[in-house]
């Protein structure tokens, strides 16, 4: 039995006038998906992912999301963006119950979804504060709550730890992780940190140089929970390395 | 702790020192003569007099109770509506193109107009009513309103706005649940610049025929050379200008809860 594609990319093209950013991209992601893009710095992985969930037109090709064009209305997105984004004027819980209440989900699932999140990321302490009254990995698991707390079909996510120490990076991989095996959610998350992207996914998209094809999709089957010191990991890393090497 | 305690105490002190040098200089240059008191009485006098006006019409027609309550309904009533009409309009002149587009040049064009100069014109147009004095001091209280509506507005974080679309928002939930919270910290400000201009408008509108009123009691202690009075208007008004600001800042805590950080 052939297992239908979530996410299928097809043709996808950008250009900011003469300057080809992304050169006809197609891939596919299966449902429950952990998908990681790693590429050369400022091969495009933003213009991609922003491309993704319509903030900007593709010059051409298209996104389908279960067989239909990708439609922030339609489809149940969410997107982990690298800037601190949780609602300075909503608690935690209220940041966490953003998109749940966009989506005018039933009080009830809103209510129950709210107590998972809050359990999953140890926020049940802070749920009546302000978002400034936290730190700043602290404020990003708010924010990382507040897209899964959608159950997304498709969450994206852009180099959400750039700012983070190694430690609160480990933390938050293995939180991800856990949310991401609880909601079944599609994930497409990008950086530029290769070990990173072993740590985390399933699949491993191998962005070239501008203009940015995909150079390689590598499945990465290590077993989970993964070790870093492994050798089959650390085979793995210098592989990618190797492949996003453009010199 | 207890340093903290002992700072505050010395503090308070130089609050006080400042003050009284202040009014120490002020008595002292009229007693002394420096000055004339047919042109600036002593703080003493003007205590004097302030406590006198409390209970005494003369010779003003009015006791400064009397004055005081009428010019804090026609500055009040002047700035409620100056809020109620412009951080709306600012908000979706910030908001909507069409709105900006259609309001933005003629708001622009009525904005350095001063509001003193729109006296005569609605001496004309309105009489010397209450009703004209109202409309001179909220077209003081009116500009900050719109102008940091708008700015807030404006400058929303765009990273904040493209997780709502993500999510799926429609334009006016943006709007209502990202742009407008997000603008509240110019608009608090905005609402503070207009309550000082319709505070410090007031002498002016109160320049039109009135028979009560502290910019009245002001005028008419020039007229009679009196400036023991003149001086307990300006103090008077003064003194509420920056309680009405305190009183507003307990306002902001109230709605804005999340711009203070808890005192821990």
């Amino acid at each position: 039995m052939r297992e239908e594609a979530k996410v299928k990319v097809r043709n996808l093209t950008k250009s900011f006038g003469e300057l080809l950013v992304l050169d006809d991209i197609s891939f596919d992601i299966k449902k429950g998906d952990f998908v990681c893009i790693v590429g050369p710095t400022g091969c495009g992985k933003t213009t991609f992912l922003n491309l993704l969930v319509k903030l900007i037109e593709p010059t051409s090709g298209e996104i389908l999301i279960d067989g239909e064009p990708a439609d922030p209305k339609k489809h149940n997105m969410a997107f982990v963006f690298q800037e601190p984004s949780a609602y300075p004027w909503l608690t935690v819980e209220e940041n966490i119950q953003y998109g749940l209440k966009i989506k005018k989900m039933p009080k009830n699932v809103i209510a129950e979804r709210t107590e998972e999140i809050l359990d999953v990321l140890g926020l049940r302490d802070v749920r009546k504060t302000y978002p400034h009254q936290l730190s700043a990995s602290l404020e990003q698991r708010v924010v990382i709550g507040r897209a899964f707390a959608l159950h997304p079909d498709l969450l994206l996510m852009d180099e959400p730890y750039a700012q983070m120490d190694i430690k609160m990076r480990y933390y938050l991989e293995d939180q991800v992780i856990k949310l991401w095996q609880r909601t079944g959610s599609t994930v497409l998350f990008i950086t530029h940190n290769i070990e990173e992207a072993i740590y985390l996914s399933e699949k491993c998209l191998i962005l070239s140089n501008k203009p940015t094809t995909v150079k390689e999709e590598k499945t990465i089957d290590l077993p989970r929970p993964r070790d870093i010191a492994l050798p089959e990991f650390i085979a793995l890393r210098e592989y990618v390395t190797n492949q996003i090497k453009w010199w | 702790m207890k340093l903290k305690k002992k700072n505050q105490i010395k503090y308070f002190l130089l609050s006080v020192l400042g003050l009284a040098a202040f009014f120490g200089i002020w008595e002292l240059s009229v007693r002394l003569g420096w000055v004339s008191d047919r042109t600036l009485s002593a703080p003493s006098a003007v205590i004097e007099t302030l406590i006198r006006k409390l209970t005494d019409a003369k010779p003003d027609g009015s006791t400064l109770p009397q004055h005081f309550w009428q010019s804090l309904k026609l500055a009040l009533s002047s700035f409620l509506v100056a809020v109620v009409v412009g951080v709306p309009l600012g908000w979706v002149m910030g908001y909507y193109k069409v709105a900006d587009r259609l309001l933005t040049p003629l708001f622009e064009i009525l904005r350095p107009i001063p509001p003193i100069a729109w006296i005569p014109i609605v001496i004309l147009t309105m009489g010397i009513g209450m009703r004209a004095k109202i409309f001179i001091i909220f077209l003081a209280a009116f500009v900050p309103c719109v102008i940091n509506s708008y700015l807030g507005i404006r400058l929303t974080d765009p990273v904040k706005i493209n997780v709502a679309k993500t999510f799926g928002a429609s334009p006016f939930k943006i709007f209502t649940t990202v742009c407008i919270p997000s603008s509240l910290n110019m608009v608090f400000t905005g609402v503070r610049l207009s309550l000082n201009s319709s505070w410090t408008t007031l002498v002016a509108a109160e320049m039109l025929a009135s028979s009560r009123g502290l910019g009245y009691m002001i005028q008419l202690g020039r007229t009679l050379i009196r400036p023991d009075i003149i001086i307990v208007g300006m103090i008077t008004i003064g003194i509420t200008g920056a309680l009405l600001n305190k009183l507003l800042a307990l306002l902001e805590k109230k709605i804005a809860p999340w711009r203070y950080r808890d005192e821990a």
